[in-house]
């Protein structure tokens, strides 16, 4: 699915990632935590194309294709979906003509037919109730006035409407309340399938007790310090990062 | 009769045009609109065709476009031309009072047996004979003659235009749609009066439509004097859909009386160059206004929108929003005078601006121009000019949308504000889908009439 492999990215000369290496298969979890500023979201913004950030180093392979080779639309389009740790309001864009936009441009680039008003209000009934989202928030321009839960269940009502090969969710679980975090988690489980692959990104274990990981690795200085089971989770829950830290200071 | 002038030196030639054809001028023509000529006349040729040097005008110098070789028609069947019997508009979804004017004169209307008890729509020049009385009581009585050149110019020249009469406590049910076109062989300078009387406890919506169907040039200098009754409730939209080599000065003159509700928005969605003036005055307590815009441009389209907001008396709100996308090398300007009175306590005035630059090279000269003389008053504005927001483009990206359609959508959403201000709600979705295809390049001003999709001949797609 995703190989990533010695990949470098910086930002205004300061580099952030320091050489990432990362193979995940279809079907597989996989949970990247790490202290603050560690490079996590920077990974999941190079992964989805963000221009922001230069890659210096490295290559990155999506289902055997050059991902850093696509533009980030292209990217969305073979099945790439990152759900946004801060997803950004777009006053005046209906979530609608927004999701039918992107739901058409999907299809296009499969060389299917567009979607008509009455199959794409009926896809978007169907995974609203999956993904168990309110239903006026689909009425209103995309994320406006929408409380930090709200906007995380509209990004897992937006990967449903997607479908991806490969879903990463960058801090999902931050600013969620409980409910909130089960209904988010209850959509990702719901969407997960043998062919697609889930990549969490997270600053706690809470997250992981609702989306079980099969791997966990530890994201320090822009390098991958520490990878195992889902146990590692645990054990950073209960140690917290210090220990990390200590062993892997430069 | 058409007559053609020559316009080098601008003062001499337009006051030998009107010394020497004001029989013409006068010719059929209101009584009062007659005796206001002379001194409307006298105050132009004083001013002259208004330069970048006169501070209103500063981002917009009108002097170059109104020189060249014009037409001018003196009478109806000059204006006209035989071009009357071709039209056939009608806003899809929205039923509508229809009048034509061709070239600033009335060419044709509905029915007038269709209209409402009393309701008086059709040519000035026509209706100001048949009811004198309420002609001259209002016929340039809010127009700044003294002050605006351009007002004082139309005031000169005009022969014709619009005259719509809403009489006490009448709510006319359907929209009035007011179609200019602008045709010919030549090119040609035009000018057209409009006078709107709303009594009061009346209601109405109007609809001025601008549109240009042969690839000519024009010059268009229109004034339209509205005069808000206690109570009314009014709306007027000017749609501005106009090719290249149009250069339009509007005015708009909006008196208000006692809670009196009146919206304008002008929306310009394509011209050449485009000078809007625009003044509402609020004459008495309690009056509520709303003066919006949205322009859009590209490749070297000029819009300059003056407005000026007047509150003579207390108790009055206003609200103004203009909005701009400017795109290639357009450039736009907009100026927001609001004046409050000493005695205008209790004021609310909010004002606001907003400009989308696509390229380096477009320009904005934003100007907010408050002037408060009243202690006890709400008053705020602000000014903004950006680009596209960068986030906003890579999270619809990141979501399959190309950056093109990005940008569609990102312009249409910028834009959408004022849209939503508009009353009318097939009017509104018309105006939606044509910003919409504005901003694909899919947007046909050979359609003539933007809101009804007239048909213009490929030639005018200049």
């Amino acid at each position: 699915m995703l190989v990533i492999k010695d990949l470098h990215a910086k930002i205004d000369d300061k580099e952030i990632l320091r050489g990432i290496n990362l193979e995940v298969k279809p079907g597989e979890v996989h949970a990247i935590m790490g202290p603050n500023g560690s490079g996590k979201s920077t990974l999941s913004s190079v992964l989805a194309g963000n221009e922001k950030f230069d890659v210096s180093e490295g290559n990155v392979s999506f289902k055997g294709k050059d991902l850093l080779d696509l533009a980030p639309e292209d990217r969305a389009r073979e099945g790439l979906f990152l759900s946004f740790q801060y997803p950004v309001e777009i006053p005046g864009v209906s979530m609608v003509n927004f999701m039918r936009t992107a739901v058409n441009e999907h299809r296009k680039y499969r060389e299917e037919d567009p979607y008509s008003a009455s199959e794409f209000l009926k896809l978007m009934r169907e995974k609203k109730k999956l993904v168990e989202i309110d239903s006026n928030l689909t009425n209103r321009s995309v994320n406006e006035g929408f409380s930090g839960g709200e906007k995380k269940k509209n990004e897992i009502f937006q990967m449903a409407m997607l479908e991806p090969k490969l879903a990463i969710l960058d801090e999902t679980d931050s600013g969620l309340d409980i409910d909130a975090l089960r209904i988010v988690a209850n959509g990702v489980n719901k969407l997960k399938s043998p062919e697609t692959s889930t990549i969490v990104i997270t600053h706690y274990q809470r997250l992981l007790d609702y989306i079980v990981p099969d791997y966990v690795h530890v994201l320090y200085k822009g390098r991958i310090v520490k990878s195992a089971g889902k146990e590692l989770a645990h054990e950073l829950e209960e140690k917290g990062y210090d220990w990390i830290k200590k062993e892997f200071e430069d | 009769m058409n007559k053609t002038c020559r316009i080098v030196n601008l003062q001499d030639e337009y006051s030998q045009l009107f010394k020497e054809n004001l029989s013409l001028l006068e010719n059929g023509a209101p009584k009062r609109m007659n005796e206001t000529r002379t001194k409307a006349f006298e105050s132009f040729i004083d001013k002259g065709i208004p330069s970048n040097k006169v501070e209103e005008y500063k981002y917009t110098n009108l002097q170059p476009y109104f020189k060249g070789s014009f037409d001018i028609a003196f009478d109806s069947k000059a204006a006209i031309n035989g071009s009357a019997d071709k039209f056939n508009c009608g806003v899809p979804n929205l039923d509508t009072y229809n009048i034509f004017l061709i070239n600033g004169w009335f060419a044709q209307q509905d029915e007038a047996s269709a209209l409402p008890d009393g309701v008086i729509i059709g040519s000035i020049r026509e209706k100001a004979n048949e009811h004198p009385e309420l002609f001259e009581k209002h016929y340039n009585s809010n127009a700044p003659v003294d002050s605006d050149a351009m007002a004082a110019m139309n005031t000169a020249f005009a022969q014709d235009g619009a005259f719509i009469y809403i009489p006490k406590g009448i709510v006319v049910d359907k929209p009035i749609q007011l179609v200019n076109i602008m045709t010919g062989d030549n090119d040609r300078l035009v000018f057209q009066r409009n006078l709107v009387i709303v009594e009061d406890n009346a209601q109405a919506k109007v609809m001025l439509c601008d549109h240009t169907i042969s690839p000519q040039k024009f010059v268009i200098n229109n004034l339209t004097e509205v005069f808000a009754g206690e109570n009314s409730v009014f709306d007027i939209y000017n749609i501005q859909n106009q090719h290249n080599l149009t250069t339009q000065v509007s005015g708009m003159y909006i008196k208000q009386k006692k809670h009196s509700n009146v919206l304008s928005n002008s929306l310009t969605l394509h011209s050449g160059v485009t000078r809007n003036n625009i003044r509402v005055n609020m004459d008495d307590e309690h009056c509520e206004s709303h003066v919006y815009g949205l322009y859009l441009s590209d490749k070297n389209q000029h819009v300059d929108n003056y407005s000026f907001i007047d509150h003579a008396k207390p108790h009055c709100q206003s609200f103004e929003l203009f909005k701009g996308v400017m795109d290639d090398s357009a450039s736009a300007a907009f100026t927001g005078r609001v004046l409050v009175q000493p005695d205008a306590q209790q004021t609310n005035a909010y004002q606001s601006n907003n400009n989308l630059l696509l390229t380096d090279n477009a320009k904005i000269n934003s100007k907010p121009q408050l002037e408060i003389y009243a202690d006890d008053v709400k008053c705020s504005h602000g000014a903004t000019v950006g680009q596209l927001d960068d986030e906003a483009m890579f999270y619809l990206r990141a979501r399959g949308i190309n950056e093109n359609e990005g940008r569609i959508l990102l312009m249409f959403a910028f834009a959408y504000e004022v849209i939503e201000k508009i009353r009318v709600e097939p009017l509104k979705e018309n105006i939606r889908s044509l910003v919409e295809k504005r901003f694909r390049g899919e947007f046909d001003k050979c359609d003539s009439c933007v809101v009804c999709g007239q048909q213009g001949t490929s030639v005018s797609c200049l």
